[in-house]
């Protein structure tokens, strides 16, 4: 090296490839954006399949596909584009559309942003849906039982009365967890089903009940002031609550990355051991990390009763528990991931739901997809074999058992 | 956690007792139900009343009724209860924890029982068939759980592998007409959920427990959109197979009580019990239970001397997979000859409860699928006798006991040592 020309290459002595290149080499690379678009493009070819079996023109038409397969394959194209399409304008089509999307996102993002934060602490929390019923309870109890209050007063009561509901229902297996050592997937499984059948009860009692005597299982209907205003004109159902849950998902990033409690929960996240012998108290942390979960997901169901509903039915929460789980997964347990990650599911949703009104395609089929989704996500080595992508070495985490 | 309960030596020959705050925990929660029988039960029935326990439904054999005093009854229970706990927290070299804490939970379900049909006649025989048959899926959704994770592979998809069962199963069933069909369809399709899982869980290695998470999310999406679908536009046709008829086992079910418990039921229980006898022997006394289990505690030892870990791990998440599917297959063409949309309920759930409380052995699965089911039954006999407790707390019995069985011993019970943990050779 006697000249120095340029400044020399830090290792070997290969000039930097060109930009394009560079993010060719990037995309095919196995890592995580790809395997998730991948992923992605995987389950709707599920969902295509599944929409062709519950097409019944297009099944009549595989019946022949010996005699005429143009047929076959084009009545099926035409049922998966039909759905499809129903779907994306269902989901981004128009501004009515897109407020859709953004409300069924707020409830994912908070509940999705409560299972990653316990799922970063190494614990499942698939108690999301009676944390969801009991928020919604909490916040339904406030709005209702105050009247006459100023909106800066009355609403964040009933939100906190939805998130220390919700913590305290998540309270329960995180105790029992520290305690005992009972398996917070069983425990806060349970939970649900007991949530649910305590809904049931609560709506038709006098304090509840929307009718005295009560004849209907519905709520009373909350108080002006503590509704949710909404952000894009009275039309339409967008409100307060998506802001706010942005907030929140920039706050618990704050949280798990700043803050001493966050690291923590990553802590014992990664090795619950190392982090009791250097000092961290696992059992508190577990009891911490639930309750704030729980309070979290509560305030999921606080927004979708405040902000939406205003009051509480029995058929309350659906599936935004379970979505949650696949939300905090797909988005690898950060807030950022998640919010990601509610936002297409929010589109999913508000998409299926038009889906099933225009094409007659039950909604579920959303969650089969998102479930394929997940399933991917959680085995990306799959998606590399299908797609015959290379493997880049050491990014395999190795998973505990019941701990 | 390792190690069997009671006390071990320690190099110095000092005595210590590893589970004297577990024990602790089982001895104060016997206590709780006792006191709570004393309290809420024996203070509450006026003396002099009765509870009529029917011992004679459908058996050959007349057996009188028993009518015990009520209050004095569940006084026996509740002090039952508290000596019970003394005797957890004293004997510290119970080998079977679970056992007690089991007794406690039955006890204060019958004191519940024999408060809540004070004045009034049980139908114990009803009762007994109706715990029986809530257990069946139970039972086989914990052998389907232990299967899998005494090779070393976490289960928790059976809640999924129930309902894609109990899905196909009704298809199969009312489009053939041939029950057997049905039964085979739901056998196959669990063990191609075992499949599923066992690909994504032991070739490429992805956490266990979001994969059984994902499944059952992926069953109930899939089995909820062809039933509001498909289902639901021919319910004549695909949707309405007949179902297993009991049939008793000759002599055996003309012995009173048990007998039209027990043996005059439909061939799901009997798969049951031979299930037991097979699991019971296989896992303990042959050399596929000893592989099994080898591959399970300490896969690196199996590997060293010639056990292909991977392979056994995959045969048995696809056995257990089957075990489950004929468990699902039972919510149909065994029960209620119809498929309804989560007609499973978390009951996936509670069978992997009743592994755990069954400390991952086929006969204690089968006793806490029992107790459990019991649980489950009660709601049925409670809900027709005059009883001030809404409907909507009955049905939250089966799942509270389950919390109460979880949290009153885990730490006692040892899972598998290699439970979740994927193996790849170095």
């Amino acid at each position: 090296m006697s000249t120095q020309v340029t400044a020399p290459p830090e290792d070997g002595a290969k000039p930097r490839p060109s930009a394009p290149r560079r993010l060719f080499s990037w995309m095919i690379s196995g890592n995580t954006f790809t395997v998730t678009v991948l992923a992605f493009f995987s389950a709707l070819v599920v969902g295509a399949v599944i929409i062709v079996l519950a097409t019944p023109s297009a099944m009549t038409a595989w019946h022949y596909a010996l005699v005429s397969p143009g047929t076959a394959l084009s009545e099926s194209w035409d049922a998966i584009t039909s759905a499809y399409g129903a779907l994306l304008s269902g989901a981004l089509g128009s501004r009515q559309a897109i407020s859709e999307t953004l409300v069924s996102t707020t409830p994912l993002l908070m509940a999705g942003l409560g299972v990653a934060l316990a799922f970063r602490a190494g614990l499942f929390n698939i108690g999301g849906e009676g944390q969801l019923i009991l928020g919604a309870m909490g916040a339904t109890w406030a709005g209702f039982s105050f009247r006459g209050l100023p909106i800066l007063v009355h609403l964040p009561l009933a939100l906190l009365a939805g998130a220390v509901a919700g913590g305290a229902w998540a309270f329960i297996p995180g105790i029992l967890k520290a305690r005992t050592g009972a398996h917070e997937v069983i425990t806060s499984m349970m939970l649900n089903y007991v949530a649910l059948n305590l809904l049931g009860w609560v709506l038709i009692q006098k304090e509840f009940c929307a009718t005295n005597p009560c004849t209907d299982a519905i709520s009373k209907v909350v108080a002006q002031g503590s509704r949710l205003p909404h952000i894009a004109g009275s039309n339409l159902r967008v409100n307060l609550g998506i802001v706010l849950a942005v907030l929140f998902a920039i706050g618990v990033a704050w949280l798990l990355q700043r803050s001493t409690l966050g690291f923590e929960f990553r802590m014992i996240g990664l090795n619950a051991d190392a982090a009791g012998v250097a000092g961290v108290s696992t059992k508190r942390l577990y009891v911490v990390v639930m309750t704030m979960s729980g309070m979290l997901v509560g305030l999921a169901g606080a927004f979708s009763v405040l902000g939406v509903d205003y009051q509480l039915s029995p058929a309350y929460g659906g599936t935004t528990g379970f979505d949650a789980i696949t939300v905090a997964i797909l988005g690898h347990g950060s807030p950022l991931g998640v919010a990601l990650a509610s936002l297409l599911f929010g589109a999913f949703i508000s998409g299926g739901r038009a889906m099933q009104v225009s094409t007659g395609i039950p909604l579920q089929l959303v969650v089969v997809i998102q479930a394929v989704l997940v399933l991917f996500v959680a085995a990306p080595g799959v998606i590399r074999t299908i797609y015959r992508i290379k493997v880049r070495r050491g990014a395999e985490r190795v998973f505990g058992g019941w701990g | 956690m390792s190690a069997v309960a009671g006390p071990i030596e320690t190099a110095s020959g000092q005595r210590v007792d590893p589970f004297a705050h577990r024990r602790r925990d089982v001895a104060i929660a016997l206590g709780v139900l006792g006191v709570a029988t004393i309290l809420l039960f024996a203070r509450a029935i006026p003396s002099g009343v009765h509870t009529t326990f029917e011992l004679s439904g459908g058996s050959a054999i007349h057996v009188p009724s028993i009518a015990v005093p009520a209050r004095a009854a569940t006084l026996a229970i509740g002090i039952v209860c508290l000596v019970l706990g003394v005797a957890e927290y004293l004997w510290t070299a119970n080998r079977h924890p679970n056992l007690l804490l089991g007794i406690g939970i039955a006890l204060f379900a019958l004191a519940f029982l024999t408060w809540a049909g004070k004045g009034q006649q049980i139908d114990t025989v009803g009762l007994l068939a109706t715990s029986l048959v809530e257990a069946v899926p139970l039972a086989l959704g914990a052998f389907s759980g232990l299967i899998c994770e005494r090779s070393g592979v976490i289960n928790i998809a059976i809640e999924g592998e129930f309902l894609i069962a109990a899905f196909l199963a009704a298809m199969l069933a009312s489009l053939t007409h041939h029950l057997w069909i049905g039964l085979l369809a739901g056998a196959a399709a669990g063990g191609v959920v075992g499949l599923i899982l066992g690909v994504f869980a032991i070739k490429y290695r992805a956490d266990q427990i979001i994969v059984g998470i994902v499944l059952d999310a992926f069953a109930l999406g899939l089995t909820t959109f062809f039933a509001t679908s498909l289902l639901n536009t021919n319910q004549q046709t695909l949707n309405s197979p007949s179902t297993y008829l009991p049939f008793g086992i000759p002599v055996l079910d003309k012995v009173p009580i048990i007998g039209p418990g027990i043996f005059d039921q439909n061939i799901f229980v009997y798969i049951v019990i031979l299930l037991l006898i097979a699991l019971q022997i296989g896992l303990f006394h042959t050399r596929w239970g000893l592989r099994v289990r080898a591959v399970g505690e300490h896969p690196r030892a199996a590997d060293t001397v010639g056990i292909r870990v991977n392979s056994r791990r995959m045969a048995n998440v696809i056995l257990g997979g089957v075990v489950a599917g004929i468990g699902g297959a039972s919510f149909t063409i065994g029960s209620v000859g119809q498929f309804q949309a989560n007609m499973t309920a978390g009951l996936g759930y509670i069978a992997l409860a009743a592994m755990i409380f069954g400390g991952w052995r086929p006969i204690g699965a089968v006793l806490a699928a029992l107790l459990f089911g019991f649980c489950d039954a009660l709601q049925f006999t409670v809900s027709v006798l005059n009883v001030p407790i809404p409907p909507a707390f009955l049905t939250m019995i089966p799942y509270l006991a389950t919390i109460v069985a979880v949290a009153g011993l885990v730490g006692r019970v040892r899972p598998p040592a290699a439970d979740g943990r994927p193996y790849t050779r170095e």
